[in-house]
């Protein structure tokens, strides 16, 4: 699969001198899948299994202690979603204790692959089985935060991807640990899995970013606290996607009331429930930055106390030339809509049984459509009902 | 077959393209007779055929498709065409079959060319993943304008030498010594060389051949793809507007542009490929889409189906080139004019001797082709009534909590 990405891949790490990929440690193959998840999953997977699970025990065993893995995948193509889909159960059943984290690339509402949906829907149905955790990122969010907040005219990939790393560099770069703020954080992966994911049913995580703009905008820009912290709340509260358009009409419920009327999907709704929320902060005066607006009750669900729901991670370390930065990585009905939008539309496919022959092809029946269909439908209707 | 034929090729341009172990030659032709390309031709080359195939095949690594080019209203291409076609499959059955076939025009010189297309129409309902149909009228069109616009000299639209699409070598002067034919056939050639283009070349959104299938092949029996390919030359004018860009993606949909006499716009899409060469960004790409998908209708469970790939090296002497593959309903007026044909000629039982002449031909071939073909346009006549139609989702999946 992909052996033009890999080379070029490889080719671009060692270019930037600053680090690379170890000379063995990447895996691809000629015969691409097709676009097709059947084809990713069943002819790929078992047939690559054994070279590439050595691979992975060969990085493994080079260290002291495995933290977890970290996967990153898109959900349109077939390898990215097929073979992904399948390497993580098997990641699953040769480390059960491992955490397992699926970065997934949520596609573009049209025009990548016209089968996007099916992929989709069998991708996030198969991962919710074997993986910890899902965060997401939406290539329409990132292609507005790209073409609104950065000012690009001409966004490429390349763009895009950069905007994507920005975002996961901002949660996963090193923080201080809460115990002695001198030491980092030892196990952040483990850290941000037990913040935020308190119930199998529910593990999508969104993620957002305060401030994003151009590098040339930067250097006239300056922030505080609490002006960022404020809009990075309401993101939280209005479902936005980024920090232009706020919707600064949405509130939280009244605490004691009962929650506002239940959420359905088609309906517009409007506030947007936690599950639990983790906001990291970077840069100068991180300690005077107050976060009190997060630990509203209101926020969440009432079966979590806030105390158990939202946690916090600081260091002063700036990062990526930003004085001050805020990244948000929130379990919430943030993807509620789009998860509900796709699988409308593969439903819809599916209805007309349209592309269904070309998974047939290779193994996967209508009942594992069905299958899929029916843990994606659970998962709705529990986010639905927070 | 041929030998003719193959001959020229051997002593002209392209003689070193082709290894000449891989060729197989007869002194006769078939005569216009599908029966005998298929039936005689076929079982007597049987063995060559497989053989230099497997010999060939060998050599891959990794074999991704075979890409038969042939017409469909004589007798070798037809006939033996086909019978091909029936070979790659027992044989490389998981290897994909994209055809490209030329359609007989309605002024066809060849009398008994409604029968040859019907019986290979058949072959290629069941046998290829995927057609590409090309009609000459379409592209002799092509050319004509292409030949108006290089001779129109009017101000601002002097065209770039090495960059018309039918030209065969750099510069305009050699058009005359050109085969009447051949610019012609330059037009298909780009049409693979773009199709296959993806796979060949490195870009920021890469596109193999079996995805071609995968995306526009909804239904098995309905694989025909309306091809269009823009531009068909560039203007020498420097200063090239950004809108020449958006009037590229403009022009695949419109009727002229397309390789069959079909007009995709005013009828139903399933899908619909855009394979972009050349230095075009994503943004671009998704800007155009949006601004055609308005006008353009597509069926009911598949509202946005469009497939996309950029390669990043443009074709040579333009800076960026775009094919678009469309699984449309407009394809459907071509097989009823081949099935009016075919009926008018069976009718009379015109020239059914010939065929039945052959060894293991009989009627039964016939009546079996034309239902083939008859149920195509039917599957084709059901989607077409869903067009325009309210369209109201299916109930989904009710949970109980």
């Amino acid at each position: 699969m992909e052996p033009k990405v890999i080379s070029q891949t490889l080719l671009k790490a060692a270019h930037s001198g600053r680090w690379k990929y170890g000379q063995h440690s990447h895996f691809c193959q000629k015969q691409g899948s097709g676009n097709n998840w059947a084809y990713g999953y069943s002819v790929h997977g078992p047939k690559h299994e054994e070279s590439i699970m050595n691979l992975i025990q060969k990085e493994v065993e080079k260290y002291d202690s495995l933290r977890g893995f970290s996967t990153i995948m898109s959900m349109a193509g077939g390898t990215g979603s097929g073979l992904g889909a399948f390497l993580t159960q098997n990641l699953r059943d040769a480390y059960p204790n491992s955490f397992i984290i699926n970065q997934i690339i949520w596609p573009y509402g049209t025009g990548e692959v016209i089968v996007q949906n099916y992929n989709s829907v069998l991708t996030l149905s198969h991962l919710y089985r074997s993986s910890d955790a899902l965060l997401v990122h939406e290539n329409d969010v990132v292609h507005k935060i790209c073409a609104k907040l950065m000012n690009i005219k001409q966004i490429s990939f390349r763009d895009v991807n950069q905007v994507i790393a920005h975002q996961l560099g901002s949660v996963f770069q090193p923080t201080y640990s809460p115990e002695d703020s001198c030491q980092y954080r030892r196990n952040p992966l483990g850290d941000l899995m037990a913040s935020l994911v308190p119930h199998p049913e529910f593990k999508m995580l969104g993620l957002r970013n305060i401030p994003q703009m151009s590098e040339n905008s930067l250097a006239y820009t300056t922030f505080a606290w609490t002006g960022l912290l404020k809009h990075l709340r309401q993101m939280l509260i209005s479902n936005a996607k980024m920090e232009e358009g706020i919707d600064w009409q949405i509130r939280p419920p009244l605490s004691g009331l009962p929650a506002l009327e239940k959420v359905l999907p088609n309906k517009e709704f409007h506030f947007n429930t936690s599950i639990a929320n983790l906001v990291i902060l970077r840069g100068k005066d991180v300690h005077s930055a107050d976060l009190g607006g997060f630990k509203d009750p209101a926020l969440y669900t009432s079966w979590l106390q806030p105390s158990d729901a939202f946690s916090e991670w600081r260091t002063h370390r700036a990062f990526n030339k930003y004085e001050k930065l805020a990244a948000l990585v929130s379990n919430s009905q943030f993807l509620l809509k789009p998860l509900d939008t796709i699988i409308g539309k593969a439903w819809n496919m599916f209805a007309s049984k349209a592309y269904v022959h070309q998974y047939t092809k290779f193994g996967i029946e209508e009942e594992d459509f069905l299958d899929s269909f029916t843990v994606l439908e659970q998962v709705v209707a529990s986010y639905c009902n927070l | 077959m041929e030998e003719g034929v193959v001959n020229e090729i051997l002593q002209g341009p392209l003689k070193d393209i082709f290894d000449s172990k891989q060729l197989i030659t007869n002194v006769s032709g078939s005569g216009n007779n599908w029966a005998v390309g298929y039936k005689v031709f076929g079982s007597q080359y049987q063995d060559q055929i497989v053989e230099k195939l497997r010999q060939t095949a060998e050599h891959c690594d990794c074999l991704q498709c075979f890409f038969i080019i042939h017409s469909m209203g004589g007798g070798t291409g037809s006939g033996l065409g086909t019978f091909i076609l029936n070979v790659l499959e027992d044989e490389f059955p998981e290897v994909y079959r994209f055809v490209t076939s030329v359609f007989p025009s309605g002024e066809d010189d060849v009398i008994t060319s409604p029968y040859n297309s019907v019986l290979a129409m058949k072959e290629l309902n069941e046998h290829a993943d995927c057609v590409l149909p090309i009609e000459n009228e379409s592209l002799f069109d092509i050319v004509s304008k292409i030949n108006q616009m290089v001779t129109s000299g009017k101000p601002g639209t002097t065209v770039k030498p090495e960059s018309l699409v039918t030209l065969n070598e750099g510069g305009i002067k050699k058009k005359l010594q050109e085969k009447p034919f051949d610019t012609m056939n330059n037009i298909v050639g780009n049409l693979l060389l773009n199709l296959t283009s993806s796979a060949r070349f490195e870009g920021s959104l890469n596109m193999d051949l079996n995805e071609i299938t995968m995306n526009l092949v909804p239904f098995p029996q309905l694989h025909y793809l309306v091809s269009s390919l823009t531009p068909l030359c560039t203007l020498a004018d420097v200063n090239i507007p950004p809108r020449r860009l958006d009037q590229m993606f403009s022009d695949a949909f419109s009727k002229d542009h397309q390789l069959i006499q079909a007009d995709p716009k005013h009828s139903l899409y399933l899908a619909c490929a855009l394979l972009v060469r050349g230095n075009v960004q994503i943004s671009d790409l998704r800007r155009n889409i949006e601004r055609l998908k308005s006008s353009l209708h597509f069926v009911s469970w598949n509202q946005e189906g469009w497939k996309t790939s950029l390669c990043s090296v443009p074709p040579v002497g333009h800076s960026h080139s775009l094919l678009a593959l469309a699984n449309n309903t407009c394809i459907k007026p071509t097989f009823i004019e081949l099935k009016k044909r075919f009926t008018r000629l069976y009718k009379k039982k015109a020239h059914l001797h010939h065929y039945l002449q052959v060894d293991g031909m009989e009627e039964s071939c016939f009546t079996e082709a034309v239902s083939s073909l008859s149920s195509l346009i039917e599957s084709y006549n059901e989607l077409d009534v869903t067009k325009g139609l309210p369209v109201h989702d299916p109930l989904r999946l009710n949970i109980v909590i």
